[in-house]
């Protein structure tokens, strides 16, 4: 038995959550490949290989893989699946798009985002926006997941070298083996145009301590700006945003917090202006402490909060900011 | 062209399921339902492109019990011109209803295909992707935006850290985001009209496909919920608590 991880990159970068599929993985105790597809994507085969626990690193290089197509990573996942019998990732845009077409191909069930891994084909996932914990079990011979990475310690970086006498090409710090694997053909009805990139000089929102969230009742996008940039500055805090202050247009879609956003657990969350609704609560309530600042007494948001503070916002943030230092 | 939406009858978005006392299951048994938030943004995209000259006719199809057909008359009475139920009493899962939407899209031949990106239900986010594989269909997944060239379509997805727009060639599954567009009201004028219109139900074991469930069902049960905790009556005892708790305001 040998288990596959789809390895999430941007062609220079592994994705931190890798290495938390890695301990995911570590589960069924058998041989873990991780699948690295791109184009010249060499620091990050490097990077895969060097995380421990991982026993060889695949690597599918090609011209089309620049901007994999859902399309193309399942195709090849299919082309080298003989013999494994996970095949995960960490749950991402990327992989909730590739994985359940692999699924389909591999005529297999998916199970989406999993919480906890029970036994080797048993699990637990949140339902109904976490309202809601289920466990299931697969009936298939192959187990296709993704993984809720927060939930997995990431795995530790440094040699391998228990299994060093496989190595085929690797460099002093590596210890996986790392093979190259034949790419099918690009699949002719899709290609990739564009893309916008969010540029932001604050930490990662999926992986930062301190987490600042600002809902509709920021009222633009400049004042959302005004108002908890200087707070996130000083705090050296991630912004997120409500779907209501995401779809207003005073924040970019992909920090939007929730049940059809990010989910995150950070250290401290901060929710400002933000009523709480279940959808929003099901990406930030694994967060250690919550603090919410809200003006109406009954938001639901103080349900789920630490330390609530019933105020205006505009007098609140300000006054924050200026008492850290 | 043609447009197949897929709507899925789900609890209210509102409505904070319960499960049974012993934990076998949910229990919505009384419990307000509708259309899938999601398909609703799915079925509004067909409609609008119906309404600029470039689809002929928007097909809503539902699949489950004959409880379903509340839904799709929800979408005839949204614009759609059929509606079609492929009726089945079992827990259908993704694949299984990927299966089934294959066969109607193979009988029907639409250009597109829209289905909404994930069912609030159970939360899965496959079917559209599955669906795509079974057709060897390109998919667009949680689109944005979509615009129609000719034979291609352009659709911008909502992913990690932005945005990316692909090109696809028609025919093509698209899954539909909640910022794809906003969805009309249902004018009850329309709701009492599309009680008069037919809805096609075929019975899911008429097209052969293998609907077995993979995924057993173990138990449910409520997660741990988080206890409120205190109001605090000013910034200075806001950061006070704060600074008990070790190392969160390290550093400031
Ligand atoms: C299928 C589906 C999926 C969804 N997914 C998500 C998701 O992923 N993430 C998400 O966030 N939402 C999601 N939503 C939307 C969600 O239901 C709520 O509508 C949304 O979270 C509300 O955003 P809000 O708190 O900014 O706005 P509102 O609910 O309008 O709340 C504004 C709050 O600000 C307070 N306020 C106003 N002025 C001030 C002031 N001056 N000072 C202090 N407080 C003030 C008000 O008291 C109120 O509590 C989803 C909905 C659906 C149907
Ligand atoms: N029983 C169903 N009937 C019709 N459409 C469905 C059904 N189940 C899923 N879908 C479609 O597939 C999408 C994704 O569902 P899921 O993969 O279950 O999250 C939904 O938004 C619907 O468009």
């Amino acid at each position: 038995m040998k288990i596959l991880i789809l390895a999430e990159h941007d062609g220079l970068q592994l994705s931190p959550s890798v290495r938390q599929a890695v301990t995911a993985a570590q589960f069924w105790n058998s041989p873990v490949h991780v699948l690295v597809a791109g184009h010249n994507a060499d620091a990050v085969i490097q990077q895969a290989a060097s995380i421990h626990g991982v026993e060889r690193v695949i690597h599918a290089n090609a011209a089309h893989l620049a901007h994999p197509l859902a399309e193309d990573i399942a195709n090849l996942i299919v082309s080298i699946s003989e013999g494994y019998e996970v095949i995960l990732a960490a749950h991402s845009s990327f992989s909730k798009n590739a994985l359940p077409r692999v699924a389909a191909l591999l005529d297999v069930a998916m199970i989406s985002d999993v919480l906890e891994i029970k036994a080797e084909n048993t699990y637990v996932r949140s339902i109904y926006a976490g309202n809601v914990l289920t466990t299931i079990q697969s009936t298939d011979a192959v187990q296709l997941l993704t993984v809720h990475g927060s939930n997995f310690a990431a795995a530790s970086l440094g040699a391998n070298n228990e299994i060093s006498s496989t190595v085929i090409a690797s460099t002093e710090i590596v210890g996986s083996e790392i093979v190259s694997t034949e790419t099918p053909a690009a699949f002719k009805k899709a290609s990739w145009k564009s893309e916008v990139r969010s540029q932001s000089d604050r930490p990662a929102l999926g992986s930062a301590k301190i987490v600042i969230s600002g809902g509709r009742s920021l009222g633009s996008a400049e004042s959302f700006e005004e108002v908890l940039s200087p707070l996130a500055s000083k705090l050296g805090a991630a912004l997120g945003a409500t779907r209501a202050a995401v779809d207003a247009g005073f924040a970019p879609n992909d920090i939007q917090v929730g049940q059809t956003g990010v989910v995150v657990a950070p250290e401290l969350y901060i929710a400002v202006g933000v009523s709480g609704a279940i959808q929003h609560t099901y990406g930030m309530k694994d967060s250690k402490i919550v603090v919410a600042i809200n003006q109406d007494p009954d938001a639901p948001i103080f349900q789920v909060a630490d330390y609530g503070l019933v105020a205006d916002l505009f007098d609140v943030i300000p006054a924050l900011t200026a008492a850290i230092r | 062209m043609n447009i197949l939406v897929a709507v899925k009858r789900v609890v209210d978005y509102n409505i904070k399921v319960r499960i049974k006392p012993d934990g076998s299951d949910v229990d919505i048994d009384g419990v307000k339902m509708g259309i899938n938030p999601f398909d609703e943004n799915a079925l509004e995209e067909a409609l609008r492109l119906k309404e600029e000259g470039i689809a002929t006719e928007v097909i809503a199809v539902s699949v489950g019990t004959s409880a379903s057909q509340d839904v799709l008359r929800h979408s005839l009475a949204m614009g759609a011109d059929r509606a079609i139920l492929i009726e089945s009493n079992a827990d259908l899962q993704p694949l299984a209803v990927a299966k089934l939407l294959k066969s109607i899209v193979t009988r029907e031949q639409p250009s597109l295909i829209i289905l909404g990106k994930q069912a609030i239900d159970d939360d899965a986010g496959q079917t559209g992707q599955m669906l795509a594989a079974l057709l060897d269909y390109p998919q667009g997944t949680f689109a944005s935006a979509l615009e129609i060239e000719g034979n291609e379509i352009l659709v911008t997805r909502e992913v990690d850290g932005g945005t990316e727009t692909l090109t696809l060639a028609l025919p093509a599954v698209i899954t539909a985001d909640l910022r794809l567009n906003e969805p009309r009201f249902v004018k009850l004028p329309n709701l009492m009209m599309a009680r008069k219109k037919p809805i096609e139900t075929i019975n899911a074991a008429e097209f052969g496909v293998n609907l077995d469930a993979r995924l057993k069902l173990i138990q449910v049960a409520e997660p741990a919920v988080r206890k409120a905790g205190i109001k605090v009556g000013s910034v200075e005892e806001l950061i006070n608590k704060l600074r008990t708790h070790n190392g969160i305001l390290e550093g400031v």
